[in-house]
């Protein structure tokens, strides 16, 4: 698919109104590439002007952060500020809501301002300001369940976008057990997703696994390229993978509307 | 001056005393901690206190345990009032003083109180029965073995001891007023005392009332002393230091970890972002093994914590058995905080650093080395399992973060010690050498081309 770099605008003296920034998961894995493409395919769709980094982009240093590497972290994200702030970058959308979380709350005390905004946020801005149209109704009546990230919820605050957004998707939307405030981690924060696991009496996916069985419901909406792994395995080691499937909200718009 | 209040100020005065020699202690031990500067909105901060500290928003988010914890706590605040009675009376040697003065506010206020103070009773034998019978999950984790669970308890039966000191002397008052008013000064009818009284203590020989009378009055104002000496060893400090600790809580974001400027601006020279560094010759130690290296809110955290356990209850890596329990962190740190100031307070040079130690040198925090850590209390695999998922510092009634000092812990653990769980190396290799998570051959942008 044809995407606009944002080395390539540069060449040219343009400067896009917004920046996709697309992290590690999002760029590398295969699973989370397809929510890229899904949103990539949104904006075109929806012809806003905006623009990747491409290979100019490195990890926003939030796993190494919380994993207690300062070193690390400053690195990265002394690069990466350098860079947006090269480009002049004013606002950035990504998919990853630690990313999210990092450019927006960590990078400002490095030096990093920019705008930004998680893609749960503006497709709910786009579908208040109509330029989104979510038609076609494929998830009519189907059950859909929405599971919180804890770097766009709990951290952020942000409940009611994604929410939104999967009601404009006509589903029937159902809440799991634990949601908002309360909802629960998919185990892969903290940088764990690097890493095995403690012992215990079961992984926090399993855990979680459990409230989206209890639920009902045949489709789980997440808005975390980590979230969508952690809850895909964890669906997976119940082998329930035929009957619930695991999207990124930009997937179920995409197929939705049949793009 | 009669025996009475002789004995009354002596006791009231070693009260305060012991209770004003604690508090300092507890004063110096949160500075034993970093400072930290208070920034932000200051109305925001008042805001907070009224609201969550004061008004316990955060509390009725489980509203059984909030309604029964609001009963105990207004009796708290209102008892109060009858307290500023209470010490008037002990030390001139007067009854009921404001009695006569305030007229039917007084008689509202006694009500008021002792309404209170029924719903307290009974909220005190729920939080017992939560406790001891139905064994709440939260209450009967491994941290809340021996001293912890005598504690709750412990506090508990002091409320039960304050209330039946408030009834016993509020219902042998009322039988009382009708055998002697010129020294027994009318109340007007008490909702709870003046119900009960006839039954239980009409017919009783005035000597026999005066006793139980007294025998409530010197209940009620010794279980408080008792209570304000037992506060500074006890989780139920939080009746206190809640306010402080909820004033002083974070306001920035909950995404925003600390940055460390003595690493940023060694990566920026590095980078040639900056003039270079001065170098010096101490090995720069980074992030927290001990106290000293914590904020002295985190150590206020600490004292605060009066081990509810709803943040260990939300705890996805203690859900799942794993070994974490925030509350745990909070406690350990009291504890750690708690022997550090024990073995300062001895002076002993056992306790200075060995380098550190020469003749006439004094034992400081600046030179203390007892050869233990808080690693000795909270183990690495405790401080791994955590997401950081801020369902504790979501889950605290009243503000405490223990998500802070595990990070501390893990910086400490990474940037001091070079240690840490070996899965994060590959990874931290990767961000290093190739700007991702995963060490990979591929072009960031591939997806593009496919």
């Amino acid at each position: 698919m044809n995407v606009p770099i944002m080395s390539d605008l540069a060449a040219e003296g343009r400067k896009p109104e917004i920046l996709f920034w697309v992290g590690c998961a999002g760029s590398f894995d295969a699973r989370a590439q397809r929510v890229t493409k899904a949103l990539a395919t949104i904006l075109t769709n929806v012809e806003i002007d905006f623009a990747i980094l491409g290979n100019e982009e490195s990890c926003t240093g939030d796993p190494a952060r919380r994993a207690g590497n300062e070193f690390v972290f400053q690195m990265s994200a002394l690069q990466n500020i350098e860079m947006l702030n090269m480009y002049e970058v004013k606002k950035i959308v990504t998919a990853c809501p630690h990313c999210f979380n990092t450019l927006k709350n960590e990078y400002p005390a490095l030096g990093g301002n920019y705008e930004v905004i998680h893609h749960t946020q503006l497709l709910q801005e786009l579908i208040d300001e109509g330029k989104l149209k979510v038609e076609g109704g494929s998830f009519k009546g189907k059950k859909i369940t929405y599971h919180d990230s804890c770097y766009l919820g709990r951290v952020n605050g942000e409940y009611m976008a994604p929410r939104k957004v999967l009601e404009a998707l006509d589903g029937d939307l159902v809440e799991l057990k634990r949601c908002k405030t309360k909802g629960l981690c998919c185990g892969a924060g903290g940088a764990q997703m690097f890493k095995e696991d403690e012992p215990g009496d079961k992984r926090i996916n399993t855990e979680r696994t459990e409230d989206i069985l209890a639920s009902d419901a045949t489709i789980v909406a997440a808005n975390c390229p980590f979230c969508l792994t952690m809850l895909q395995d964890g669906i997976k080691a119940v082998e329930k993978q035929d009957d619930i499937m695991v999207y990124d909200l930009a997937e179920l718009i995409v197929t939705n509307n049949q793009w | 001056m009669g025996l009475g209040q002789i004995i009354f100020i002596i006791i009231t005065f070693a009260a305060f005393y012991l209770a004003y020699k604690q508090f300092s202690k507890l004063r110096a031990n949160i500075f034993l901690g970093k400072p930290e500067t208070t920034e932000g909105d200051e109305s925001q901060r008042w805001k907070n206190v009224f609201l969550v500290a004061f008004g316990q928003k955060k509390m009725f988010k489980n509203l059984i345990p909030a309604v029964f914890h609001f009963f105990i706590y207004a009796a708290f605040l209102l008892t109060q009032v009858e307290l500023v009675e209470i010490l008037i009376d002990g030390i001139f040697g007067v009854h009921r003083f404001f009695a006569p003065y305030l007229g039917g506010l007084y008689t509202f206020l006694i009500n008021f109180i002792e309404v209170l103070s029924v719903l307290a009773f009974v909220a005190t034998i729920v939080f017992l029965a939560r406790r001891n019978l139905l064994k709440i999950p939260r209450f009967v984790k491994s941290e809340m073995n021996g001293w912890p669970k005598l504690d709750a308890n412990l506090i508990l039966f002091g409320e039960l001891a304050l209330l039946i000191g408030i009834f016993s002397m509020n219902g042998a008052d009322v039988a009382l007023q009708k055998l002697d008013p010129a020294h027994y000064p009318d109340t007007g009818y008490l909702a709870i005392s003046s119900t009960f009284s006839p039954f239980i203590f009409d017919g009783l020989p005035e000597g026999v009332l005066v006793v139980i009378e007294r025998f409530g009055w010197w209940l009620h104002i010794l279980t408080v002393y008792v209570f304000l000496n037992y506060l500074p060893k006890s989780k139920h400090l939080h009746i206190m230091f809640a306010f402080p600790n909820v004033y002083y809580a974070k306001l920035k974001s909950r995404g925003e970890m600390e940055n460390m400027p003595e690493i940023m601006n060694e990566v920026k020279s590095m980078m040639g972002l900056a003039p270079e560094a001065e170098m010096t010759d101490e090995i720069p130690e980074f992030g927290a093994n001990d106290v000293f290296d914590l904020s002295w809110k985190n150590i206020l955290g600490a004292y605060s914590c009066t081990e509810c356990g709803r943040c260990t209850a939300q705890c996805p890596a203690n859900i799942t058995g794993k070994k974490l329990s925030p509350r745990k962190i909070m406690m350990d740190i009291r504890d750690r905080v708690t022997e550090v100031s024990k073995n300062l307070e001895t002076g002993d040079v056992k306790f200075i650093n060995e380098e550190k130690r020469k003749e006439g040198t004094v034992l400081t925090k600046d030179n203390y080395d007892d050869g233990k850590s808080l690693f000795d209390y909270i183990t690495r695999e405790e401080i791994h399992a955590c997401t950081t998922c801020n369902a504790c510092v979501e889950a605290c009634p009243i503000m405490i973060d223990p998500l802070e000092p595990i990070l501390k812990m893990r910086r400490y653990e990474i940037l001091t010690e070079s240690a840490g769980p070996a899965d994060w190396t590959p990874m931290f290799t990767a961000i290093e050498n190739g700007g991702a998570v995963w060490q990979l051959a591929d072009d960031r942008d591939a997806w593009t081309k496919e």
